[in-house]
């Protein structure tokens, strides 16, 4: 079976994650309430993690039961009848979509998994190797990655390389994707995620074997809250 | 158990309702007509309380219906329940709609996911939850546990917003919650 051969090459890799995301995390994903940047570092966890899956699911379950919950309101007079003429209308809206388009091709080499998965690999235009990697420091090179407008990094870490000890400024995630690194609070490998604020300082050190790669996103306060009409925020792109 | 459960009429209807959502993906059109008077009046409610003005929620709420309509095929009812797959329908267009941001979801079909580990047995039937017995063991929770789900469900408001909100510490918030989500989750594992 191809998937069983996958889940073995991928576990080969570095196995299944032992850091996860506590449940306040998943429930702000699964209520909606996590930022793009936090819901793609989110996700891509979810994706290498059946155990927070698993309990992601429950909490979107939680969701269904609060929606069932709801007492319902009226709708328009002519809402029925509006949605039924557009239901064999060609789609043109696709956006908003249950999950983003890929925007590179998957990998065509059944023996190869590609080591960034869905759905960050849609966020990137190329693999790891060909993105345009900014030096930084010895050892550590960065790229920004599109998330309107969220500081949201991949960060590159040659083995043994080690960072200068540093705080975070708010909260900050991470998310290993390929490599590991040892820091005080212990070992991160693949699908690994930290998540540390002001309080931790650490000086995180690149295991040996491939280079560390990592996700890092910060934390921010979503844009809108409270009552708004559907183009009412000045700071959106489009 | 002293919990009394659902009634077998919720269940029977929650059944009814995935029962609609399979018809709706073969191009039923008077199911849908039927599953919209179900869930188009709730969806206005939750986009309502969600802080959506009157007419931007009735508009997300049409898109949501039609989307339904056109993902129909991609219900499993094995995986989820229906008021569960409309649940994530109806906030992903809110996000998309209100926040103008994409909502990234793992994708299982991706070389790269990491597939359940076997350990026999259906993982998918296992994963389903019913919707009337999760309704049931939401009522039953302390008024103070009940109140921070809605908060965070309803009203849009992560964890550390809610800290602020209530004046409640965020260790405080964290442990109501992660309290009433052992109870559901102890609900949740019994119906399984």
């Amino acid at each position: 079976m191809a998937t069983a051969h996958r889940a073995a090459a991928s576990r080969k890799e570095g196995g299944l994650p032992s850091h996860h995301l506590d449940d306040a995390f998943l429930m702000d994903y699964a209520a909606g309430n996590t930022s793009e940047a936090v819901s793609l570092l989110i996700a891509t966890h979810l994706a290498l993690c059946p155990e927070c899956r698993a309990r992601a699911e429950q909490l979107e379950a939680v969701g269904g039961a609060m929606l069932e919950a709801l007492a319902p309101t009226t709708v328009d007079r002519g809402a029925l009848s509006a949605v039924l003429a557009r239901l064999d209308a060609p789609e043109l809206d696709v956006s908003g979509d249950v999950r983003p388009a890929a925007q590179t091709a998957p990998a065509n080499d059944h023996d190869r998994v590609p080591s960034i998965p869905m759905p960050l690999r849609g966020y990137l235009n190329a693999e790891p190797d060909d993105l345009a990697w900014q030096p930084v420091i010895r050892g550590l090179e960065e790229y920004e990655v599109d998330v309107g407008g969220a500081k949201t990094k991949l960060l590159r870490i040659k083995p043994g390389a080690s960072m200068p000890q540093h705080t975070h400024e708010g909260r900050e995630l991470t998310l290993v994707l390929e490599g590991s690194y040892d820091d005080e609070i212990g070992h991160f490998g693949r699908g690994d995620v930290a998540i540390l604020d002001d309080d931790h300082d650490h000086r995180p050190i690149a295991g040996p074997g491939p280079d560390c790669i990592c996700l890092t996103v910060i934390d921010a306060p979503l844009r809108l809250t409270g009552r708004f009409g559907r183009f009412l925020n000045p700071f959106v792109k489009f | 158990m002293e919990s009394s459960g659902p009634t077998a009429a919720s269940r029977q209807r929650s059944v009814h309702l995935d029962d609609l959502l399979v018809a709706v993906a073969g191009g039923d059109r008077s199911a849908f007509v039927e599953l919209f008077e179900h869930f188009a009046p709730r969806v206005k409610s939750y986009l309502l309380r969600l802080g959506c003005d009157i007419s931007a929620a009735e508009e997300i709420g049409q898109e949501v219906m039609v989307t339904v309509w056109r993902r129909a095929e991609t219900f499993d009812r094995r995986q989820a329940s229906a008021s569960t797959w409309m649940f994530t329908i109806a906030r992903n267009k809110r996000i998309d709609a209100v926040r103008r941001e994409r909502r990234p979801e793992f994708d299982p079909t991706d070389p790269a996911f990491m597939p359940e580990p076997e350990i026999g047995g259906d993982m998918a039937v296992q994963a389903k939850q019913e919707t009337a017995t999760v309704v049931e063991a939401i009522a039953q929770l302390p008024e103070e546990q009940g109140y921070l789900l809605r908060m965070a469900y309803y009203d849009d408001k992560p964890h550390s917003v809610i800290a602020a909100e209530t004046g409640l510490p965020l260790g405080t918030v964290k442990s109501r919650l992660r309290l009433a989500l052992t109870k559901l989750r102890k609900i949740m594992k019994e119906d399984e």
